[in-house]
């Protein structure tokens, strides 16, 4: 590491290349591959959670202002489930697969052996500075790797605390923190790695990918999008409202990946729903929402430069039902509604990552299939009917990386589905199994015996080999006999 | 699809012979027949590939359903090699039809024939608004890969699957490459004295026997212990002339170097002095037929290029080693390759080999077969790339794999929502712990 006029230390290209030989040559050791190494360290996770839950309260407390419930649920007991599940699954997780043999290769077996990739680099987010990190590391761990995490420099008190407890809780050598920003990520992006795991933005994500194919290193890209919910006419307003108002606000208000981004409705539709937001809102966060406890700030003066521009632009500032409010000493924002914003604006063009909801209405429910696929893909989708004709053809006709009908966020906490987006939202999936194979190569293994040994295989060749071939290429029993026979 | 290949069978032939002079055996088996038997498969599991699978859900979210949905990525775009310039062009196109893509295929500059042949005659066959076929060389690549697509499929050499994916990058599109790279083969003779003949054979096959070496998981170079060594060039030697005869230059078995770069490229392999000096068997060129005689080399130097690139062509470098096991880490010393072939009896050799050494695929006994399995996932690792296909795997890598979550508007669980307070701290905890009875607990103010 070079040392920089004041003293301090300089994580360069060099520290990088240092750190990422260190790690190759751990991983090489064979140390990270056993059982036993990633039970050990997927247990510590879980003790470290529990030790310092008040410590990482503080930290996300001092960052985002989250408030202590949402640090807990979305972000501690989300990767201590991670951990348990893990934990409980790993032998069937890391035992080969059998697979099929056919008879053109018999008499043979066949397993798919899963195999742990090598050192990865795992760059996380500022929104949920401890799920995004330890996640990931999880998954990195249960599938065997040698690792290094890089939290981001945008959750400071996040990221000094895990560049704190890691060393203490998890193995070293073969899990390492680097803290940092720009120059920092970059002197890590120009090593070569097996894996990098990237959560952020669509900007970041390019540049990794761009370095990454330097190497031909595989990614996974968590990014975002503007997730859509669409709301029908024929339901509970008030239940969708409350899980709109959860999933939005109640998620680091609204600066989540998985937030609903926008709500289009019908037109007839639109004034109850926007009373019942109002009412609901107030329910929940009191009638002066910028004190209230439960909500978190923004985090950062230039993402609240970059919100309050969305709203003081000037088709959309008289657009606003309900807050509006801001206090930029301590960057808060209200949440706050827009209803009939153009599509043409910056808060239509752009994600949105804060407490800020547009409403866009429809004459036909249907039409907002057309307005969501004339956007990119978003990570998430949102409906909320009881029209199951409705449900079917959201189904079929939005692609985005998950759909939750009649609720939102919740797909994020279900183990069994594959938390991932597509076309602009990312690429590659994790949770639950997804997560061990997301840092996993499928080795395809054969196993053969000398016996069986057809010479049709070999030149030089002829047409009656070419017969025998075609019938044993596909498979079929009596064209294989007859080829062998000489009748076909 | 099927129907293209069953009428166009000659033509493919006579493609495939002008190309690079393979024979119709070998070409039914690793070109025809492959499209054939994989495009039967997706006919026939397509429906249950496309059916959205049930995912198990816990019982709070209860009453809910969690299903993954299958889902067409969109356009893609797909790039064919020149060594197999039909399966490895339509292998991949089969995929991302079972998928539900809109397709442009780019087969290789490289085998003209077969790249006209696949543009004129694709179109006849298959809906030409929605597959379309495009050639050309480097210039038509570039502009290529300057469009949008939702995913790109390549084959090919690393060089380039460097490029398409830093083009990929720009739209974030993800990729799949399929690389080569420097695949060993493992000869374990002490284990196996009787099967000489059978091995020989098989890597003779996987050597010369698959587009004369030019086939990304033919065999690289051969790891054996010295004191068998020349027994096995001798051996290697005579199962060469039982396939190719005396002169192998007239055998129609065995196929011509794809064009004069390459022709070049590996005569300047051979040039350098250490390496010349190697040539334990062969070595003779025709440059008029583009024809490499099958050339075995022992011992060349392991700094030498013909060691530290991927040959791909008919070249054998068989490199000793005092005692077999010492060949796990020559091979984890080197970049991963797509395959290993390891020929051994020894179980707790097996057993090493597999964990510690990383590559696309392990075949024992026997080489190329693992290109045959359905069941099994073709692809890299490393440098020999990433993503995989064949069988289902063809299907997943052109689909997007959505989540869905369906759930009814009752019951609602008051403790999801602000304002918080510790109850809904503590029933929330419980809930992700599924805790049922500990919830049941706090309802009733039983616990604290």
């Amino acid at each position: 590491m070079a040392t920089t006029e004041e003293g301090k230390t300089v994580f360069d290209v060099e520290a990088a290349n240092v750190l990422s030989k260190e790690l190759r040559d751990v991983f090489a050791s064979g140390k990270t591959r056993s059982y036993e190494w990633r039970i050990s360290q997927l247990k510590s996770i879980v003790k470290m959670c529990d030790e310092h839950e008040e410590d990482i309260a503080d930290a996300l407390r001092q960052d985002l202002s989250k408030p202590q419930l949402e640090s807990i649920v979305y972000e501690l007991t989300m990767v201590k489930n991670s951990c348990t599940l893990a934990i409980k699954e790993l032998k069937h997780w890391m035992m080969p697969e059998k697979a099929k043999t056919s008879l053109t290769t018999f008499p043979s077996s066949a397993e798919i052996m899963s195999e742990p990739l090598g050192a990865v680099l795992i760059i996380s987010a500022w929104n949920y500075p401890f799920l995004l990190s330890l996640d990931p590391l999880v998954a990195a761990i249960a599938a065997g790797n040698a690792m290094v995490l890089k939290p981001s420099e945008l959750a400071p008190a996040s990221s000094s605390l895990l560049a704190k407890l890691l060393p203490k809780y998890l193995d070293c050598c073969s899990i390492k923190v680097v803290e940092g920003a720009v120059s920092e990520t970059c002197a890590l992006l120009e090593q070569k790695w097996d894996k990098i795991f990237y959560t952020g933005n669509g900007r970041v994500g390019r540049i990794v990918m761009a370095a990454a194919a330097k190497y031909l290193t595989p990614v996974v890209l968590e990014l975002g999008g503007k997730s859509p919910v669409v709301v029908d006419s024929d339901i509970d307003i008030q239940v969708a409202t409350r899980r709109i108002i959860v999933g939005k606000w109640g998620c680091n208000n609204g600066q989540a990946c998985i937030s609903p981004d926008y709500i289009i409705t019908t037109k007839d539709c639109a004034e109850k729903l926007v009373d019942s937001l109002k009412k609901e809102l107030e329910a929940f966060y009191g009638k002066n929402p910028l004190e209230s406890k439960d909500l978190s700030r923004i985090v950062n003066s230039d993402h609240y430069a970059r919100l309050t521009n969305l709203l003081d632009e000037d088709k959309v500032s008289g657009k606003i039902v309900y807050g509006g409010e801001r206090n930029e000493a301590n960057l808060r924002i209200a949440p706050t509604i827009l209803l009939g914003v153009p599509q043409n604006s910056l808060i239509m063009k752009e994600e949105i990552f804060g407490p800020l909801l547009p409403i866009l209405t429809v004459s036909k429910i249907e039409d907002s299939f057309d307005i969501i696929n004339s956007g990119t893909k978003p990570l998430a989708a949102y409906l909320f009917t009881n029209n199951k004709k409705l449900k079917q053809q959201f189904l079929m006709s939005v692609s985005a990386g998950g759909v939750v009908i009649n609720d939102t966020a919740l797909h994020l906490t279900v183990h069994s589905l594959p938390f991932g987006g597509v076309g602009e939202s990312g690429m590659g999936s994790y949770h639950g199994k997804f997560s061990f194979d997301a840092f996993t190569h499928k080795k395809a293994v054969v196993y053969r015996s000398f016996v069986g040994d057809a010479s049709v295989r070999y030149p030089p060749y002829t047409r009656g080999k070419l017969r025998l071939m075609r019938a044993l290429i596909t498979g079929n029993v009596w064209t294989i006999l007859r080829a062998l026979l000489g009748w076909s | 699809m099927i129907e293209f290949v069953q009428d166009n069978e000659e033509r493919i032939f006579q493609a495939l012979d002008q190309d690079v002079g393979k024979h119709p055996v070998e070409a039914y088996r690793d070109e025809v027949g492959v499209v054939a038997k994989s495009a039967k498969l997706s006919l026939s599991c397509v429906e249950k590939w496309m059916a959205p699978r049930k995912g198990d859900l816990p019982l709070v979210f209860f009453p809910a359903s969690a299903q993954v949905m299958p889902e067409p990525f969109g356009v893609v775009l797909i790039m064919g090699s020149w060594n197999f310039p039909i399966s490895l062009t339509l292998d991949p196109l089969i995929a991302a039809i079972s998928a539900g893509n809109a397709v442009v295929l780019k087969p290789s500059e490289l085998s003209p024939t077969c790249s006209s042949f696949l543009a004129e005659n694709i179109p006849k066959y298959l809906d030409p608004k929605s597959i379309k076929v495009i050639e050309g060389g480097i210039d038509v690549c570039e502009q290529l890969l300057q469009q949008k697509w939702d995913k790109i499929f390549f084959t090919g050499s690393q060089r380039v699957g460097r490029i398409v994916m830093t083009a990929a990058a720009q739209h974030l599109t993800p990729v799949t490459l399929e690389l080569g790279g420097k695949s060993p083969a493992i000869m374990d003779s002490s284990s196996n004295p009787t099967n000489m003949k059978v091995i020989a054979k098989r890597i003779v096959g996987a050597k010369w026997g698959s587009c004369s070496g030019q086939a990304c998981i033919a065999i690289d170079y051969l790891l054996v212990e010295e004191r068998f060594a020349s027994d096995l060039i001798d051996l290697l030697a005579k199962t060469i002339k039982q396939f190719y005869g005396e002169n192998p230059r007239e055998s129609k078995s065995y196929c011509k170097i794809v064009n004069k770069n390459n022709f070049k490229r590996l005569l300047d392999l051979l040039k350098d002095p250490l390496v010349e000096a190697s040539v334990a068997y062969g070595g003779s060129v025709d440059e008029e037929k583009m024809y490499i005689e099958p050339t075995i080399l022992l011992n060349p130097p392991l700094d030498s290029q013909i060691m530290t690139e991927e040959i791909f062509g008919p070249l054998l470098p068989i490199i000793t080693l005092d005692d077999i096991y010492e060949s796990i880490d020559f091979i984890s010393s080197r970049p991963k390759p797509l395959a290993i072939y390891a020929f051994t009896r020894d179980e707790k050799f097996k057993k090493q080999i597999l964990s510690r050494t990383s590559s696309g695929s392990v075949t024992f006994n026997d080489t190329l077969l693992q290109f045959l399995c359905d069941s099994l996932p073709f692809g890299g690792v490393g440098q020999s790339g990433f993503g995989r296909y064949h069988g289902k795997y063809s299907f997943d890598t052109f689909s997007h794999e959505k989540a869905i979550l369906q759930r009814g508007f009752f019951p609602e669980l008051e403790p999801r929502y602000p304002p918080w307070n510790s109850f809904k701290l503590h029933f929330i905890k419980l809930a992700y712990a599924f805790n049922y009875i500990g919830l049941i607990l706090l309802l009733l103010g039983l616990k604290k």
